[in-house]
């Protein structure tokens, strides 16, 4: 059989986190195939082709598809699942939100964010924010999983897949896109970033966030935020590093004024190297972290922004 | 319009989960159990449609052990106006809660089921999302703001780039995030009343559900541990050891 990854995509740009569902799909079942739902997504179709080890994609163009609203989502998939084993998607809130319909529907259990592919039926997933790793046999018959991108390796570019243009498979139209606000940002984007630098409640206000913009905008890092500065209005929720907002694990996480809360520690534990900033020696986030300054934020992030342009960064 | 809400018993949030030593689960003997914190939203949310006259009556769901009434009389107390319990012991996946609350919605026929988003003991963030597809209804997950409107609601998300609204046709499924209200807390009025209010013991086979897992879990453990690395004493020295190691 084979499995088909379902791409994630903004109708322009192909995401990264669907060459890592790559790479997890390749080790339950192979061939691997992608689904590119969308309207108008020939760009992102094209870019699918070209990932290594994808033999086809599947190009469904349709109006239904155009912010991948869950209902026809999960019609469209349920339409192309016969001839799959195993059916992945990304766990961002889009391949959150239509893969449990698709598994009710096939009536099997879904598998959560796994992290690891111990065999074509056996996977390590994470339970209580990380606080445990369970390892898990599915039974016989079709697997619908959901993959923790920042577990995988993305799969390079390389591939020549063919693509299949097919029609859209029906919308009931009981639920409609109306809007959305998005975050602009000249920079990475958080889960996908090398660098991250995140502010805490030390941070004390929203607009000392610039001093961490400098630095960002010096390293080319995405800026990130834990629940304390969400919840104190500080920024807006979509910044959010944790349990309850995003998982990241870039090549440096910068944690300033971020004391390392259980659920902060779940959204950013397995970046490569951690750093951290806090004037509280006893901070949780010290114990997790490779470099540790015990310094007031407000002088440090400046030397360090002057450090940094003399270094000429 | 009636409005259900399942709750579920979960380890409290403040409690360091700590992993058996012999890998088969986590430690919950002795250990403070509370609501799931996004069913508090959720019932909080269904509370103040009722305040506002929008919903007639808030039914509070939870299935698991006995203790389970325990989370529903927290429901009970904080405004919900009675309760089902459907009794068992096991672990039950999120496609069998489901089922068992695709049955408990036929003979109830509310307008709109809220579901936190995710249970903080397994984090599968399912089972509203399955309970739509089962009913053949309209979600909108992880809702931000909800707005009713007549014979529809639209529903604002937390997405991964920002904020998204929905229309959705009633009756649907809402599954709740962090920032869409601030739950109450009960009022010892309120506590005594709830003591008063019906709660309905059921089991899965009364619903014709079997909730075997489907999924083996063949072992919990405990994740890899990172180890404190070194203090640096200004912010040069931080710079340049990330220089050192080629992070920046």
């Amino acid at each position: 059989m084979a499995s088909l990854v379902i791409a994630e995509h903004d109708g322009k740009v192909l995401k990264d986190a669907t060459n890592k569902t790559v790479t997890a799909a390749a080790q339950v079942s192979s061939p691997v195939h992608i689904l590119v739902a969308g309207s108008g997504a020939d760009a992102v179709a094209e870019a699918a082709s070209k990932i290594a080890g994808v033999e086809k994609v599947i190009y469904a163009d349709d109006a239904a598809y155009a912010k991948m609203v869950a209902e026809p989502m999960e019609k469209l998939i349920l339409s192309l699942a016969d001839k799959y084993d195993a059916l992945l998607a990304p766990a961002t809130t889009s391949g959150k939100n239509y893969m449990p319909r698709v598994a009710a529907k096939l009536d099997v259990p879904q598998i959560s964010e796994i992290l690891k592919v111990d065999s074509p039926d056996t996977f390590e997933r994470p339970i209580y924010a990380g606080n445990a790793i369970a390892t898990v046999q599915a039974p016989a018959g079709k697997k619908v999983i959901t993959v923790r991108t920042t577990a995988f390796k993305a799969a390079e570019a390389g591939g020549s897949a063919s693509v299949e243009k097919i029609a859209g498979a029906g919308d009931d139209g009981i639920s409609k896109f109306m809007s959305e606000e998005l975050s602009k940002s000249e920079r990475p984007e958080l889960t996908s970033a090398k660098i991250v630098i995140s502010g805490g409640r030390g941070m004390q206000s929203g607009d000392n966030f610039h001093l961490l913009d400098k630095i960002a905008d010096k390293l080319h890092a995405a800026v990130g935020a834990s629940r304390a500065a969400v919840d104190a209005g500080f920024v807006p929720n979509d910044y959010q590093v944790g349990q309850t907002g995003k998982v990241v694990a870039p090549e440096l996480y910068i944690a300033v004024g971020i004391s390392g809360a259980i659920q902060h520690l779940a959204g950013m534990k397995d970046s490569k190297i951690i750093a951290a900033i806090n004037k509280d020696e006893e901070a949780p986030i010290f114990q997790v972290a490779d470099y540790g300054l015990v310094a007031d934020l407000f002088k440090a992030i400046p030397e360090m922004d002057e450090e940094l342009t003399k270094l000429g960064y | 319009m009636k409005v259900i809400v399942p709750v579920k018993r979960v380890i409290d949030y403040n409690v360091k989960v700590r992993v058996k030593a012999d890998q088969t689960g986590v430690d919950l003997a002795n250990v403070k159990m509370s609501m799931n914190p996004f069913d508090e939203i959720s019932v909080e949310e269904a509370i103040r449609l009722k305040e506002k006259g929008k919903a007639t009556e808030v039914i509070a769901v939870s299935i698991g052990p006995q203790q389970a009434s325990e989370t529903i009389r927290t429901a009970l107390a904080m405004g919900a106006d009675r309760g089902i319990l459907v009794k068992t012991d096991g672990e039950v996946e999120p496609l069998a809660v489901a089922k068992i609350l695709k049955a408990i919605c036929e003979a109830e026929q509310p307008q709109l089921v809220i579901t936190g988003k995710q249970a903080i003991d397994d984090d599968s963030n399912q089972t509203g999302q399955m309970l739509a597809a089962l009913l053949g209804w309209p979600q909108a997950t992880f809702a931000h703001k909800l707005e009713m409107g007549d014979g529809k609601a639209d529903i604002e998300r937390e997405i991964d780039g920002g904020l998204q609204t929905v229309e959705v046709k009633l009756p649907a499924v809402m599954t709740t995030d962090l920032r869409l209200n601030e739950p109450r807390y009960a009022s010892l009025p309120n506590i005594m009343k709830a003591k008063k209010k019906p709660i309905d013991e059921k089991t899965p086979a009364d619903y014709g559900v079997d909730v075997t897992p489907k999924l083996k879990t063949l072992k919990v453990a405990e994740p890899p541990k990172r180890e404190a690395g070194i203090k640096v004493k200004t912010a040069k020295e931080l710079v340049d050891k990330l220089k050192e190691v080629g992070a920046i």
